[in-house]
């Protein structure tokens, strides 16, 4: 269906449906959104012994994300005195737009997916780049000392794993021979990239949990240290869409992990009649209890070792990995 | 072959405009809904309880710019590898070979950085 539209000669039209189909996807995602922060909760006071949520909207606490956002909406916006008001209204905006930028090249299954680059991987990559952007922009704006700090060290710490995560990301670009998310899974009808690219895997899991500034490395938010880290000055709403793009990062990165690693939406074995969508959801369900699982269960690493791990341990493994790859490929293929 | 094209980067473009629209139109929903009675105390910046002293935007760690540049110069190799793994197949030994010197220099240059104590953080 999608292939027909996008064979179809570009009108005003097909943009008004493209803008009608991205906000269905939009719509998906907000509610992907709120209920991963409930599952968050909940897996995380299973986990350590509590119950978690449990009050509003049933026993599940089905509507507590609801009216913590709601409450969110009603909070008073404040800005201080001494920031510099243009780019600390413009910040939150920065960081949030390219977290939903970059699900327009994710494949979710055969039918269901939007723009069809040839250079999917590597926009993703760009685009995901540019929400540093945003974060160190407010943090500087705040004109905070535990904002500008939080920012710094956020910018340090995803430009330093941005790098071992292109970097493996290599590994699958060669094996498939294509940058176009669909070709990736195409490539993996018999074996994923997952058993084909074990090392390259652990590298971009690593590294991906890193970008996400997820425990054990939510560094730029160490809440002992730095009170709340960029965001220190930001409330309300604006505070809000900080968080939101942080979800919908996680929401993109664990599709992207499905699609680079898992397979897609191809089955398993002989389960073939599953529907591939099925698939895809029980994959990715997977990948966010993984991020969920290691916030619940790792200490918070220390800065030094943070940044020297990026740099001394994953880089040289993921040149080491790009290496073997073209080797194997250049003599078994 | 060129409507797919045209196609895909229009995706991207209203991609682009919902991701400003959402926060620009709650924010601007927000503002009839939420209060806005500001008073001296709220506008001050927050340090902990502690009266702010002078401004923070000062003279910063120069770590944080060597890490920079280093990052400027792995990420530009990336940007060599993604073309060169794609047309790997095609390209046979000659690349292989080009492409195992250009690593060799890279992990030269990352090891010289490693020795000169650049990726120490302290």
């Amino acid at each position: 269906m999608m292939e027909q539209w996008l064979e179809s000669a570009p009108s005003w039209s097909n943009i008004a449906l493209f803008f009608g189909l991205g906000a269905l996807l939009l719509a998906v995602v907000l509610a992907f959104v709120t209920y991963s922060i409930l599952a968050e909760r909940k897996v995380m006071g299973f986990m350590q012994g509590r119950i978690g949520p449990n009050q509003v909207g049933g026993r599940f606490g089905l509507l507590q994300t609801v009216a913590d956002v709601l409450k969110l909406l009603l909070k008073e916006d404040t800005i201080p005195k001494a920031a510099d008001r243009p780019l600390y209204v413009l910040a939150p905006v920065i960081a949030f737009a390219p977290s939903f930028m970059v699900l327009a090249v994710v494949p979710f299954t055969d039918a269901f997916r939007f723009a069809d680059l040839g250079v999917g991987l590597l926009y993703y990559i760009a685009v995901s780049g540019l929400t540093i952007v945003g974060v160190i922009t407010g943090g500087w704006a705040s004109n905070n000392k535990y904002a500008l700090l939080g920012g710094m060290r956020a910018a340090a710490q995803m430009i330093s794993y941005e790098i071992p995560l292109v970097m493996s990301a290599l590994g699958v670009v060669l094996l498939a021979g294509s940058m176009n998310l669909v070709d990736i899974v195409n490539a993996q009808q018999d074996v994923w990239f997952l058993f084909a690219q074990p090392l390259a895997f652990l590298i971009f899991l690593i590294a991906a949990v890193a970008e996400l500034n997820r425990t054990p490395f939510d560094l730029p938010e160490a809440e002992s240290e730095l009170v709340a880290g960029f965001h220190v000055e930001y409330s309300g709403f604006r505070w809000a869409f900080f968080m939101l793009a942080e979800y919908v990062y996680m929401f993109a990165m664990a599709a992207l992990i499905t699609v680079l690693f898992l397979g897609g939406w191809h089955p398993v074995a002989f389960l073939g009649w599953i529907p591939g969508a099925v698939w895809f959801a029980l994959k990715f369900c997977a990948v966010v209890f993984v991020f969920i699982w290691f916030r619940a269960t790792f200490p918070r690493v220390r800065a030094d070792q943070l940044m020297e791990f990026a740099w001394k341990v994953l880089l040289p493994l993921s040149l080491a990995n790009i290496v073997l790859t073209a080797v194997v490929k250049a003599w078994f293929f | 072959m060129s409507n797919i094209y045209a196609n895909s980067y229009a995706i991207v473009f209203v991609f682009l405009c919902l991701g400003v629209l959402l926060p620009v139109g709650a924010l601007t929903l927000g503002r009839w809904l939420r209060p806005h009675v500001p008073s001296e105390a709220k506008e001050t910046t927050y340090e902990s309880g502690n009266n702010p002293f002078h401004d923070s935007r000062i003279q910063f760690q120069v770590r944080y710019y060597l890490f920079a540049l280093l990052f400027v110069i792995f990420d530009v190799e990336t940007v060599f590898f993604y073309p060169w793994a794609v047309v790997y197949d095609q390209l046979g030994l000659f690349a292989f070979v080009e492409m195992v010197l250009f690593i060799t220099l890279l992990a030269l240059g990352l090891i010289y950085a490693w020795k000169k104590k650049v990726l120490r953080w302290m």
